[in-house]
């Protein structure tokens, strides 16, 4: 019996009898953060830190039977030892340690190990049998510092705000959103913010986490109050005719995928910002070698690349079919999360 | 070169026309002659001798990059470019460079005779003198293929509109042969009196296809039908007894089809003719494949004279005696046209009859029949209109025949490269033969973005084996698979190949046991092969 199994539902613990990440409904699952392919409805019990608990429950439901724990608070499970320790990947993210008999394997969920004044610092976690993503698992994915693109930003902005226009930045709403909201330069302007992104903000200023001032963008409004300033919203929102309310403006992306040229035409935004709540090339490899772990399964991204590349440099590497996504611009919800926590 | 990235970059940011040319006419008050020449050059699909191999340049950046050969390749098939893949693939700059773009170019086209190591240290020096953006352009620069969505027209635009010259005339300057390495960018733009130039075509008059119903073109009898013919469209040019022939590419091949000189002796008059470069043996159109054959050859052989011989079938006449006759109407250069082609005389030179009819009911029908005559369908022309330069709405259009269609199952899904990176897009659809799936084509285009993310989420939840980039899948989603034409084939399972394949729909409401079969298939191909 294998420690982690891959099954159906999800990634199993069959002596604890607890899933990790499932994605379909089970009685006790473990969850390393608050995007929706990884946290999804149904399942009787869940348990995922306490950063991330807040915006679990207000995705899921307030009435969800949720529990929250610290990072390295040591929960046993039938012999099995579990702890959560940081991914790095938004506020809360973690990766699932789970030991068992001196034997120790690491779920990663998603993850990235530069810091970016918002998440939880990345921690290596030593172990045997390492779960990892690799949604940018290719070498042409090559992060520039977070400051550099910061910097991109602040120029693209400035230059709108100069030309009377709105700069419109598309981002993923749980994370990215809040990472840009911290790190840009606010002598430039006023940040605006769709509401799928300001409804994460309210819960995240809740637990206590410091965001810069932003205002929601409301039907109606005047044209001349977001002149200049910066809307962050989501990718789904800028494609659509919500972006249409604003007469003058430039549109950005902000996302991993725009490294490359290819995806970045055929979003056909006015610029493209590679910033990325993901590993790149050499933090991938970089983070299994810190594992010390022998084997690496891969769960999602450019799978059957990624895992060739850990074999052909000594690992015993295998993909494993699971349904995250990981991607940053293809699925996240069109509906606002607002809505689906009242009807949930 | 920064300049020139810079510029690059500004095009590659903007979606909007305006911005373009704005950020070209900048680029063209700001540049040396010499880049200006070249950048001209570059977007207008030249570029200097290539000097290094791809080969050459794909080994020296995975061993600069540190890593194993396949997982180059592998990204260079997800990425979709080369010159991109290098440049992200190899390290960071450690120097800066201030060299032109046209020193960059003088440094690659040196490097023709030299051997194999002075080669590999000059581009590696060159690498890690150039950032990201600079890279990318250096390396396509060798490799070729700046697309960067900027049309021969924008280009013209910002020229003219930094040169006070008239567009039109800018458009046949730069038109035929030049050699960036040697003209000035005064001898290609700004002289008002260029050498006499035989081998200048004309703009060719590009139709849009028919995206109204036939009966809002109003009165047929104002209206010229023709077949349209599935060759190359070209430009024979006859001029002071010397014989060109120009493709729509703005391509000279005059010399890839020898057996069309003799007719610069059959004419004492300046002419140019509009029309197909068509296989044609016995009266009749052969199939686009055998010319297919020769049009890639650098050297034609007494077999592909042989094998596939061509014609000209002509469509118009846009120069008479020296004269330039576009602005008469059609029926004046038709008949002129008529005239000209019974006074050569040859049966290398044919008329593209009209096709006649009273009602367009009637030429509905002629219409269906376009097959019987190895023709994509009907070209329309209006008898008082103009030879326009470009694609242009209005007076001529093109009515395509429909195409041919099959529901076929998806088997095998691929990740998509380029645009589509983050995609699977490109699909293997099998037919059914019993309780066999034969597949029988692939195809790719033809679906919104937004169906591709939903069949890129099903895919992933619905796959069986993986090859690879490409997923075998549950034979489950039917589509309809449009194609223009069916040939035998023995390189196929099915033993048919499809001229131009593509998705028509995505069959939501068809399942699965209600595909095309393969015998419905060879049907298809005893009709119309």
């Amino acid at each position: 019996m294998q420690l982690i199994e891959f099954t159906e539902e999800g990634l199993y613990v069959p002596q604890a009898d607890v899933y990790i990440d499932p994605w379909k409904p089970v009685n006790k699952a473990f969850i390393t953060h608050g995007h929706s392919d990884h946290s999804r409805y149904g399942n009787k019990s869940y348990i995922c830190t306490h950063s991330a608990l807040p915006v679990i429950k207000h995705r899921l439901g307030s009435h969800i039977n949720a529990r929250g724990a610290d990072y390295g608070e040591e929960i046993s499970v039938n012999g099995v030892k579990f702890s959560f320790h940081p991914a790095g990947h938004i506020i809360g993210s973690a990766q699932i340690k789970v030991e068992y008999k001196g034997e120790i394997w690491v779920a990663s969920g998603d993850y990235k190990t530069t810091p970016d004044g918002v998440s939880e610092d990345f921690e290596s976690v030593k172990c045997h049998s390492f779960i990892t993503e690799s949604t940018f698992g290719l070498p042409v994915f090559k992060w520039k510092a977070q400051s550099e693109i910061m910097s991109e930003i602040n120029e693209w902005w400035k230059s709108n705000k100069e030309q009377g226009k709105v700069s419109v930045l598309a981002a993923y709403s749980l994370g990215k959103a809040q990472r840009i909201i911290n790190n840009v330069d606010h002598s430039i302007g006023k940040i605006f913010t769709h509401g799928a992104v300001e409804n994460v903000n309210e819960v995240i200023r809740r637990q206590g986490v410091h965001l810069h001032e932003t205002n929601r963008v409301i039907q109606g409004q005047k044209q001349s109050l977001y002149e200049g300033s910066l809307v962050i919203a989501p990718p789904s929102a800028v494609d659509s005719a919500w972006s249409k309310k604003f007469k003058d403006f430039s549109s950005g992306i902000a996302s991993g995928w725009m490294a490359m040229r290819g995806t970045r035409r055929r979003r056909s935004a006015d610029r493209g910002f590679i910033l990325s709540d993901h590993a790149d090339w050499d933090q991938l490899v970089n983070a299994i070698k810190a594992t010390e772990a022998e084997k690496i399964y891969v769960t999602h991204g450019y799978t059957d690349i990624f895992s060739k590349y850990l074999s052909s440099i000594g690992y015993y590497s295998a993909v494993v079919d699971t349904e995250y996504t990981g991607d940053e611009l293809n699925t996240e919800p069109i509906v606002e999360e607002a809505n689906r926590a009242t009807s949930a | 070169m920064r300049g020139f990235a810079q510029l690059f970059k500004q095009l590659d940011q903007t979606t909007k026309t305006t911005a373009k040319i704005s950020a070209l006419v900048e680029y063209f008050s700001t540049a040396e002659d010499k880049d200006k020449v070249w950048a001209i050059a570059l977007f207008s699909h030249r570029r200097p001798k290539r000097t290094v191999t791809t080969t050459l340049l794909r080994e020296w950046s995975a061993e600069l990059g540190d890593l194993p050969l396949w997982l180059f390749e592998e990204s260079y098939h997800i990425v979709g470019d080369l010159a991109e893949t290098i440049a992200l693939i190899t390290p960071q700059a450690t120097k800066v460079s201030e060299k032109s773009l046209s020193e960059w170019i003088d440094i690659i086209m040196r490097l023709k005779d030299e051997d194999e190591a002075v080669k590999k240290s000059t581009i590696i020096e060159a690498w890690s003198s150039l950032n990201q953006d600079e890279r990318f352009l250096f390396n396509k620069l060798i490799t070729g293929g700046f697309r960067v969505g900027i049309s021969q027209k924008s280009i013209i635009k910002a020229l003219s509109k930094y040169s006070g010259i008239e567009e039109s005339k800018i458009t046949h300057r730069l038109m035929g042969t030049w050699d960036p390495t040697t003209i000035t960018f005064e001898e290609l733009v700004l002289a008002s009196n260029p050498t006499e130039d035989l081998s200048k075509p004309y703009p060719f008059y590009l139709a849009y296809a028919l995206d109204i119903d036939i009966d809002q073109l109003g009165d047929p009898e104002a209206w010229s039908a023709e077949r349209k013919w599935d060759g190359i469209r070209g430009q024979l040019i006859l001029r002071g007894g010397a014989y060109y022939l120009w493709s729509r590419g703005e391509e000279l091949v005059s010399e890839k089809f020898p057996e069309l000189a003799f007719l610069k002796d059959k004419i004492d008059k300046d002419i140019v003719i509009d029309g197909e470069i068509l296989p044609y043996r016995d009266g009749l159109p052969l199939n686009f494949n055998t010319l297919q054959t020769r049009i890639g050859r650098k050297n034609v052989t007494k077999k592909h004279l042989l094998d596939a011989p061509v014609i000209i079938m002509a469509y118009d006449l846009l120069e008479y005696d020296g004269e330039d006759i576009r602005e008469k109407p059609l029926r004046i250069r038709r008949s002129l046209l008529k005239e000209t082609v019974q006074n050569i005389d040859s049966d290398r030179l044919l008329l593209s009859e009209e096709v006649k009819f009273d009602s367009w009911d009637e030429l509905s029908i002629e219409r269906d029949r376009s097959r019987e005559f190895l023709s994509e369908g009907i070209m329309l022309k209006h008898k008082s209109s103009p030879y326009k330069s470009g694609r242009k709405k209005g007076d001529w259009w093109k009515w395509k025949v429909d195409p041919l269609t099959i529901d076929a199952v998806m088997i095998y899904a691929q990740r998509g490269h380029g645009r589509r990176a983050n995609l699977y897009s490109d699909f293997t659809f099998a037919v059914a033969d019993g309780d066999r799936l034969v597949p029988f084509t692939k195809a790719y285009s033809g679906l919104k973005d937004t169906e591709f993310k939903e069949i890129t989420q099903w895919v992933k939840k619905n796959t069986r084996e993986r090859f690879g980039p490409v997923s075998s899948v549950n034979p489950e989603l039917v589509f309809e698979i449009a194609f223009e034409g069916i040939a035998k084939s023995t390189r196929h399972k099915s033993g048919v190949a499809l001229r131009f394949p593509r998705i028509k729909r995505w069959r939501k409401d068809k399942p699965k046991e209600e595909i095309n079969t393969l015998e419905d298939l060879n049907n298809i191909l005893a009709n119309f092969g």
